[in-house]
């Protein structure tokens, strides 16, 4: 990466949420990060925790009308999302930024062949080319994310193909415009060991190849692990702790973090031992106690945590974790 | 473990094709080999893992071994009395024996019946006691499995998803059961609740002494509860090994490229990845020779004229099985 760029997108103090039975309820609450250019950012928590919510607000595609976004901002080269009317936001969408998600076989449409998928995003976004050249494009990109026979495929439909060659599809057709920046939401979740790992291979490829930004989202911290530079933790809805991957598994901070790493079983553990967990459960979005959200579950709770959530609290420079037994 | 090593469950050439049914005469048109001649036994006590990708056919290998399919060919053996080919009425007294814990426990807990009721049915269709006393012991079940008493009048959708599993566990161990196919169990729920369920079973088999029958894709989570592992491809089994020693000395290609496509959760990043190209093939028509062979990195002539023999390597710490023309 070059000398510290410009945040490419920045998400600021912003929340979002559902409308139920008249009172909306928030998802996602306060949180902040940035995106830099050619970063790949990892979001991870459990379901529940508002990382998805962040994914769609991010493209703007929450559920109308129960979705409501209640404050804060995010800014897509220093122009709020938010701000933005429904034609703007198509010409950025699936063109500047672009999302993959969890299951390929929802996301694609069943009764259009493959090519007429790809090339739709060619229609909206790059009126200029002729359809020879569409075409050529179309098959140039089927066979960038590695699909076998690509001029043949171009003509089958989705259920012909095998769940790991939807999701190379779905890559297909995000990368179609060469965007900024590609949301992938728990793109890997649905495949077997193998076929995630050939998949992670080749976002990493396509990565370097265009030097795109990446915010990548999964419960795996092994995923994580693998692809990622940054980390933003969640949970119930709030950040945790966000620290470059490196530090995050060196030196977890918050209590969540460490709970979450150590309930994990490792090859290096002794077999049939028990392993550590995390007591008690997620609580529900419409009773999240005062306080820390986690402080219910959390071995080191004392007064402060019941009164206010934590704010951010710098530990080290880029490694900030929300907890009262740091500071804050 | 047990002092003895007893052979719990005997396994033999077990098969199971589901036939495709075609046309208006719904003629049979192809079968699919979902389990394709295993043979394996378990010890008393133990817990034999069973790893492999989407339809290798571990689910329908654990669905057979308790005949909730019947075998195309091939015995099982349970405390050395054959119960293929029993009739339904001979095998109830063994179904007691035999239990099930599903992977699902939003689909296998009936939504309609009280939390009290779907663990009080065992006992009612055993015929085993009178109501009160039956009350009583479902009463002792929650309590053994961490679920509040005040559960009895629930119905599922009150629990969360980890709760849900612990009523499944509850209603498996039931009847004092010697042994349990566990199907995935841990793998709908959460990273924080998954320790939990898995210490939970951990701890039960202590207790009372069960064999478990442990079916996952999941290796991390395989090695850490099992005794010995089983690797599945395509309905065969490829190679079967104690579970340190299935990780550390791996002998077949595929349980290499499984291991080392598993995402580790720690600070350095992993080396020497083996990506398999290529999809699973179709079990209905299953390759020639070896059925690894189109994605093996070191297939020979020989691999894709015939199918390796299933033979002892080593015997150190149990048996180390694979069906491999390369391995030493």
């Amino acid at each position: 990466m070059n000398s510290v760029p410009d945040p490419i997108l920045k998400v600021k103090n912003f929340s979002a949420g559902f409308l139920k039975d008249g009172i909306v309820y928030p998802a996602v609450d306060r949180i902040s990060f940035d995106l830099k250019k050619g970063e790949t950012l990892g979001i991870v928590g459990e379901s529940g925790c508002g990382k998805s919510v962040t994914a769609l607000s991010i493209m703007k595609l929450l559920p109308v009308p129960s979705g409501k976004y209640i404050g804060g901002g995010i800014f897509f080269m220093d122009k709020n999302i938010l701000d933005m009317n429904p034609g703007e936001m198509r010409s950025i969408r699936g063109n500047r930024i672009a999302m993959i998600f969890q299951e390929p076989m929802t996301a694609l449409n069943p009764v259009k062949k493959i090519g007429k998928q790809i090339n739709e995003v060619f229609e909206l976004h790059r009126r200029d080319l002729k359809r020879i050249e569409m075409e050529k494009e179309t098959l140039s990109l089927l066979e960038k994310v590695g699909i076998p026979d690509p001029a043949q495929r171009m003509n089958e439909y989705p259920h012909q193909l095998s769940g790991g060659m939807r999701q190379r599809v779905m890559i297909a057709i995000a990368l179609a415009c060469k965007p900024d920046i590609l949301l992938a939401d728990e793109p890997t979740t649905a495949l077997d060991v193998t076929i995630q790992a050939q998949i992670l291979d080749l976002i990493k490829e396509l990565q370097r190849e265009s030097g795109m930004s990446v915010i990548f989202i999964t419960h795996d911290l092994g995923v994580i692990a693998e692809l990622c530079d940054n980390v933003v933790v969640m949970y119930a809805g709030r950040i945790a702790e966000k620290a470059p991957v490196a530090e995050l598994f060196k030196k977890p901070m918050h209590p969540y973090t460490t709970g979450l790493l150590d309930s994990i079983p490792k090859f290096d553990y002794k077999r049939k031992t028990r392993l550590k967990s995390i007591d008690g459960m997620v609580p529900s979005i419409t009773d999240y106690p005062e306080g820390c959200r986690f402080r219910n579950r959390c071995i080191y709770a004392f007064e402060p945590c019941s009164l206010k959530h934590p704010e951010e609290f710098e530990i080290e420079e880029n490694h900030k974790v929300n907890c009262y037994k740091y500071g804050g | 473990m047990a002092d003895k090593m007893e052979t719990i469950l005997k396994v033999e050439n077990l098969k199971k094709y589901f036939p495709i049914k075609k046309g208006v005469f719904r003629t049979t048109a192809g079968k699919v080999h979902a389990v394709d001649g295993v043979s394996l036994s378990a010890l008393r006590g133990e817990t034999l893992g069973i790893v492999g990708e989407t339809g290798c056919g571990k689910t329908t290998l654990g669905r057979t071994i308790l005949h909730l399919y019947k075998p195309t060919e091939g015995e099982v053996y349970f405390e050395d009395r054959m119960i293929s080919g029993m009739s339904q009425k001979e095998l109830l007294p063994y179904r007691r024996n035999l239990q099930m814990i599903f992977q699902d426990p939003f689909e296998s807990l009936n939504s309609r019946h009280t939390v009290g009721y779907i663990l009080e049915e065992p006992f009612v269709i055993h015929r085993i006691e009178d109501k009160h006393q039956r009350r009583l012991r479902v009463k002792n079940l929650l309590d053994k499995v961490g679920l509040q008493k005040n559960s009895l009048d629930k119905f599922p959708h009150e629990f969360s998803g980890g709760q849900r599993q612990r009523i499944g566990i509850a209603r498996a161990i039931a009847l004092n059961p010697k042994m349990i196919v566990c199907d995935e169990p841990v793998s709908a729920l959460d990273v924080s609740i998954q320790s939990q369920i898995l210490n939970l079973l951990m701890d039960l088999q202590n207790d009372l002494g069960l064999t478990y029958i442990f079916i996952s894709h999941d290796l991390t989570v395989v090695r850490h509860i099992s005794d010995r592992i089983a690797v599945m491809y395509l309905g065969r089994i490829v190679e079967m090994a104690g579970a340190d020693e299935i990780y550390s000395a791996p002998l077949h290609p595929y349980t290499k490229a499984l291991i080392s496509s598993i995402p580790v959760p720690s600070a350095e990043k992993s080396t020497g990845r083996i990506i398999l190209h290529g999809n699973v093939p179709s079990s209905v028509n299953p390759p020639s020779g070896c059925y690894f062979h189109p994605r093996c990195p070191i297939a020979q002539d020989i691999c894709r004229e015939k199918y390796p023999e299933f033979k002892i390597y080593s015997s150190n710490e149990s048996e180390h099985m694979a069906a491999c023309h390369m391995a030493q």
